[in-house]
């Protein structure tokens, strides 16, 4: 039951074949049994989720009509308030804090009858791509757990891999959606920025933050996108339009006559050869299903990392101002409130966390201010006129979505340059506010690893992910005979 | 390519004051020698900008969002003291802001 898709969940929940109660249980039996080994969650909300889930079976005897996901679960990441359920970010300074409000996601998901889990594991503040920048621990990749489940939504993609919840919700800054998703062998998406409400994500980089949906399949990640989407009041940048049709387009799944190019820029030095030879099989495959493949150029991409690395600490260098010791999480230390403050932070803040605002801080201070962060605010206007270009000629550019298949645990974890490439092909999307996709393109020859293919469609167009994304993942599904997820090893 | 920036431990002290945290000796070390290392990673950017390129600070048009001024359910007091390290008498309790002379 547990390894079904959300989608089968749904039905056999809509038929009564099964109850959101057992569907949950069963769940929380799967968590007690695997999460030892893969340290996915952070907090498990036992009692919330059963009642939540009685809650649905109520109403269903009832007869009311219910939505599509009611009773399904899912596991969220620890950087959404939900009321009265600790939030920590994966830091120190927010240990023990319980927020008192719901994040607009998460009320959407108690609208849609979703049986919230627990909340899972993540790089602090989301800064990192491999789950090792926790305060708490590390989160074990469940095809081997030894190697990173990637980052910063870990927790997340090794929950839902583990077959410890159907759906998750990640949030995407600069890839912490799509790389778990790619190394996990899961599908990932990081929707239109402005798509879903960033009210109660709590933030990292303000004008990249998106949250979005991870699931096992793409029709699921759809379902779960339509029920986090739309606009929002409290999210002053939120699109007040319709939320694209994105499960129609995943039910439609047809490339024929679709141009689809391949960006130039993210292939070749720097990828793994077997990544790069499951790319070439998916690009065939769609070939194969009628689409035009062509090659576009984006040269600015060269640069993206850098804008990045230089934007998002900057963003987050005044976001995480907010951590003050004052009005709530962590507060140690002796003194004035400002000595109060500076001791606090520094407990309370890990490495990567402190890096990142020093870095912040720099680029954003007198003096350097035109040479770093204004360059690279100009670089994005380029790299968006790269997509730009791009568009004019594919209606959708594919890449891998990662170089590499999941390195091992503590490989990079002492060199920030090595683990920032890790997010080469993610970062522009980000950096241009436009949708993206990672699913799996099968396993990499030389470690049996699974590869990413990433899809990616301009702002509003999210639903030509789900369109491309499910036509792939049929052929593959064909070829491979059963989901690739099945041929991970056995945790127990 | 550009030049490596050069970054001294007294100025990653000084960013660590503006930035609130109260850096060990080891981390300001450790850390001078990092952001030189990323510092000339990402100094890259100003290669590429040099010309007449309009600064992209967000990917969609910014506009002020206005909303009528109604009185609407909100957190009590109580909850938004809920998560306060201390407080008293419904306000947040912080350790002394001014000197002492006042």
């Amino acid at each position: 039951m547990i390894r079904q898709s959300a989608a089968d969940m749904a039905q056999a929940l809509a038929k009564k074949e099964v109850s959101a109660e057992e569907l949950t249980k069963a769940h929380f039996e799967r968590i007690s049994t695997v999460d030892s080994k893969v340290k996915a969650f952070l907090h498990l909300d036992t009692e919330g989720a059963i009642n939540a889930a009685k809650d649905v079976d109520q109403r269903r005897s009832r007869g009311e009509n219910l939505p599509t996901l009611a009773g399904v679960p899912l596991a969220l990441k620890d950087v959404m308030t939900q009321k009265g359920i600790p939030t920590t970010c994966g830091s120190k300074i927010l240990e023990g804090w319980r927020p008192p409000y719901d994040s607009t996601v998460v009320t959407n998901l108690k609208r849609n009858g979703v049986v919230i889990l627990g909340k899972t594991n993540m790089d602090e503040f989301a800064m990192g791509s491999s789950t090792e920048n926790s305060a708490f621990h590390p989160t074990h990749n469940p095809w081997d757990l030894t190697r990173i489940p990637g980052g910063s939504g870990g927790g997340s993609s090794a929950a839902i891999s583990a077959f410890e919840a159907p759906l998750a919700i990640g949030t995407d800054t600069g890839g912490s959606i799509r790389q778990p998703a790619a190394v996990t062998g899961t599908v990932g998406v990081k929707p239109t920025y402005g798509g879903v409400s960033r009210y109660g994500l709590v933030a990292f980089s303000s004008s990249l933050d998106q949250a979005g949906p991870c699931a096992r399949t793409v029709l699921d990640a759809a379902l779960l996108h339509e029920a986090i989407a739309g606009h929002d009041p409290k999210d002053s940048t939120s699109i007040n339009a319709p939320v694209p049709k994105v499960v129609e387009a995943a039910k439609r799944a047809d490339v024929k006559g679709l141009r689809i190019g391949v960006i130039k820029e993210l292939q070749g030095e720097g990828y793994q050869k077997g990544v790069l030879d499951r790319f070439q099989e998916s690009l065939e495959i769609l070939s194969s299903l009628g689409a035009e493949i062509v090659e576009v150029s984006c040269p600015s991409f060269d640069y993206a990392l850098a804008a990045y690395y230089l934007i998002a600490p900057s963003e987050c260098s005044s976001n995480l101002a907010r951590f003050d010791a004052m009005r709530y999480g962590m507060r140690t230390g002796e003194g004035s409130a400002e000595e109060v403050m500076n001791q606090t932070r520094e407990a309370g803040f890990g490495k990567e966390v402190k890096r990142r605002i020093i870095l912040g801080t720099y680029a954003l201070s007198s003096g350097y201010y035109d040479a770093y962060y204004g360059s690279a605010q100009k670089v994005r206007t380029l790299i968006k006129d790269d997509f730009a270009r791009s568009f004019d000629k594919a209606e959708i550019l594919v890449s891998p979505t990662a170089p590499t298949t999941a390195f091992k645990i503590g490989e990079k974890s002492n060199d920030p340059l090595a683990m920032y490439l890790n997010d080469i092909a993610t970062i522009p999307v980000n950096l241009a506010g436009i949708c993206a996709m990672s699913l799996p393109s099968g396993l990499a020859t030389e470690d049996s690893l699974p590869a990413g293919f990433q899809i990616m469609a301009p702002a509003m167009a999210d639903d030509r992910l789900y369109n491309t994304g499910a036509a792939l993942e049929r052929e593959l599904l064909a070829k491979w005979g059963k989901p690739l997820l099945e041929m991970a090893p056995e945790l127990l | 390519m550009s030049e490596t920036p050069a970054i001294s431990r007294s100025d990653v002290a000084n960013l660590a004051k503006l930035a609130r945290i109260e850096m060990t000796e080891s981390e300001l070390d450790h850390l001078s020698s990092e952001l030189a290392v990323i510092l000339n990673a990402v100094a890259r950017v100003s290669e590429v900008a040099k010309g007449e390129i309009a600064p992209t600070s967000h990917p969609l048009p910014l506009v002020n969002v206005f909303r009528e001024d109604q009185v609407a359910p909100s957190l009590t007091q109580e909850e938004a003291l809920s998560g306060a390290p201390a407080s008293e008498d419904g306000r947040f309790k912080v350790p002394q802001i001014l000197g002492e002379e006042a």
